[in-house]
């Protein structure tokens, strides 16, 4: 994944609450391969009619951009990062809304997608095209710039491409320790390879 | 200092270590997967990574399993689950394919085979993992990246969310279930309601609770916006777990109890949020729109967008034409085309005892499904009698899996009708596209499919409850 520290581009209103994992991308269409590219399910159902055809009226059908500004509750239920992978895909790195799903929120934030949650109010006032920028923690709309909070583990994973596998290797031998620590309850008994009973 | 939370407990029992910026990573002692943890698989293949902890990882295949005898899988479908079979093979860990005798949803088979147990920390590519909170475990869903730094690993980069106590004073009313309970608080905190939050469920009302509706109560914590939810082990959660396959045994049980025995919130723990709740304001619940929080009692009528601030009337709106309801109808005049009794959230025993004592005897007069939560379950229905209740009433009885909650496996309902579902989400699309989902509990589905509408199951339960 490469990482990103500017961003410019217009912005794409999905004026909705309560846009949920299932419709950012049904689950029919979850056994796909990432590597065919998850853009053309984002929002399949509400972008197409049943037969298929693209609605033109629907915001991501007459207009593209890197930015999403959305309503309340974006990416709540289910914890398919595919929801994640579609919006991606479909060439969008950055959603603006007043509130987001927490395991939705975790798995942008490894797949180089930037969660923003902002008053209603202050995400109506932005214009149509907008820069952010990771390091300064801002988003410049005209003349206008609005600090956001990111926390720095967040903000570097975005900028760095980052993937946790490699920086949970430096605590290997706090995770080897910790490992010789738990009672021996906690291991499952009748597992093959396990520290309990042999099956 | 104050005294520690249950859930603080949990929390500390896992620190492996702790980076700046407040995150812990957070050892994993069980590891559940299913067929769609394929990109996670994908993941650590690319990457050239092994299992950290096989032995900890355990496999099913219930998301893709079909469920119906009459309806060959779709070809897609036995491709996910071999996809599963394979990554299994190729890294040593334990994997129940849906004809073993061990095989059940993720949520239902882990807890009947001993794997969920007190104290632990539980992950699973499935938000629905909060179920396992039933037993005073550390249960939450993750996503295919954080599965496969799991399987990388055995560990997990996690902020510790905030702490509520979410307690149920008194006593429910007659026919009133855990799946009320749950409807009933997310309806008033809303889905973000607890978002952000671990909740530890408490009170008078929760200690009644079966270790089958504690199960239902946590697994619909997501549904209010929560990283999990759990209920401190008492007796009968011992009583459940003691002899199953994969509990512990001899010194490790008598080690097992003393550490079980501290699990609870201290006195003068404090949590962040707390939210009291009179388990009698409680009634049979059904949510009427297409978010969780869109619930009422049965015996309210649909929301009227002109009765409502123009800020909320417009979703209102929408919603109601999305459900093709009527504003200010009453919701026990809503007539459904078909019911579903099945998932992690309601397809255990009880919950097809619950359903079959309104059915017992009757005919339904629309089509479902009744998909037991495991083969477990399965089984035990059969010796009670139970699926001959459900297909003499004219239902189809099948095999487990996810089915018609998410149909992933094609077991969808038509665009345009209306299923009455024991199921977890009711959103747009869920249940196949154009489909509208009521969610609510066993019995009010039984009794929806009695009548052909939403009932209440009170006015079916005289003489039999």
């Amino acid at each position: 994944m490469r990482g990103w520290t500017e961003l410019e581009g217009p912005v794409v209103r999905l004026p909705r609450d309560g846009i949920d994992t299932d419709q950012l991308i049904p689950a029919r269409f979850m056994s796909t391969p990432r590597s065919e590219g998850y853009g053309d399910y984002l929002l399949h159902d509400l972008r197409r009619g049943p037969d298929g055809t693209l609605d033109p009226e629907f915001p991501l059908n007459a207009s593209r951009g890197p930015i999403l500004i959305a309503g309340a509750d974006f990416g709540t239920g289910s914890s398919r990062e595919a929801a994640v992978y579609a919006l991606v895909d479909a060439g969008i790195r950055a959603v603006l809304a007043p509130s987001f799903g927490d395991i939705f929120a975790a798995n942008a934030a490894n797949n180089g997608l930037l969660t923003v949650a902002l008053a209603e109010k202050t995400l109506a006032a932005l214009r149509p095209v907008l820069r952010i920028d990771l390091v300064s923690r801002s988003i410049v709309s005209g003349p206008t710039s609005l600090r956001f909070d990111l926390d720095e583990v967040t903000a570097q994973k975005l900028i760095n491409g980052w993937d946790d596998i490699d920086l949970t290797r430096a605590h290997q031998d706090a995770i080897s320790a910790h490992r010789e620590t738990i009672p021996a309850w906690v291991w499952p008994t009748c597992v093959r390879g396990g520290k309990g009973a042999p099956p | 200092m104050s005294g520690r939370t249950l859930f603080d407990k949990l929390w500390d029992a896992h620190v492996v270590a702790r980076a700046e910026g407040g995150r812990s990573l957070l050892w994993v002692d069980r590891h559940l997967v299913h067929e769609g943890s394929h990109h996670a698989f994908a993941k650590i293949g690319a990457r050239g990574e092994t299992l950290a902890q096989p032995e900890l990882t355990f496999g099913v295949m219930d998301h893709y399993a079909p469920v119906r005898r009459d309806v060959p899988p779709m070809p897609a479908v036995l491709k996910m689950m071999e996809r599963l079979a394979d990554n299994a093979a190729l890294h040593g860990f334990t994997c129940i394919a849906p004809e073993d005798q061990r095989h059940g949803i993720v949520h239902v088979m882990a807890p009947e085979q001993g794997l969920t147990l007190p104290g632990l920390l539980v992950v699973c590519g499935d938000s629905h993992t909060s179920t396992h909170g039933a037993f005073g475990a550390f249960a939450f869903g993750i996503g295919a990246t954080e599965v496969a730094h799991v399987l990388a690993t055995q560990t997990l980069w996690q902020q510790k969310p905030k702490r509520m106590r979410l307690r149920f004073d008194g006593a429910l009313g007659p026919a009133v279930t855990a799946k009320d309970m749950a409807l009933h608080w997310i309806a008033a905190l809303g889905t973000g309601g607890a978002r952000g939050h671990a909740i530890e469920y408490a009170g008078p009302a929760v200690e009644a609770l079966s270790m089958e509706a504690r199960m239902t109560l946590c697994n619909l914590s997501i549904e209010g916006g929560a990283r999990c939810g759990m209920i401190a082990p008492d007796a009968q959660t011992l009583a459940y777990v003691k002899g199953r396959i994969h509990a512990p045994t001899g010194a490790a049980w008598a080690e097992a109890e003393a550490d079980w025995a501290g699990l609870y919130s201290d006195t003068d723990a404090v949590f962040d949020t707390e939210v009291d709740i009179d388990a009698a304001d409680v009634a049979p619940t059904v949510t009427w729109g297409t978010a969780p929080d869109q619930a009422l009692p049965i015996t309210a009528t649909v929301p009227d967008p002109l009765a409502q601030p123009e800020t909320t009337a417009a979703k209102t709106r929408d919603t109601l034409e999305y459900m093709g309801l009527k504003p200010g109808q009453a919701l026990s005049e809503v007539t459904v085309d078909r019911i579903f009794i099945g998932s992690c959230t309601n397809a255990r025993i009880e919950d097809l005892r619950a359903a079959a004592m309104v059915l017992h005897g009757r005919k339904s007069v629309v089509p479902g499904l009744v998909s037991p939560g495991s083969a477990q379950v399965k089984h035990q229905a059969e010796r009670e009698g139970l699926d001959n209740v459900f297909t003499e009433a004219g239902l189809d009885w099948g095999g487990s899996g996810c089915s018609m909650c998410v149909g992933m496996n094609g077991d969808t309902v038509p665009a345009g009708q209306r299923c009455a579902s024991t199921t977890n989400r009711n959103y747009r699309g869920r249940q196949g596209r154009g489909a509208r989902t009521h969610l609510m509990s066993p019995s009010m589905v039984a009794a929806a499919a009695v009548t052909g509408r939403l009932t209440d199951v009170r006015m079916l339960l005289a003489g039999r409850a």
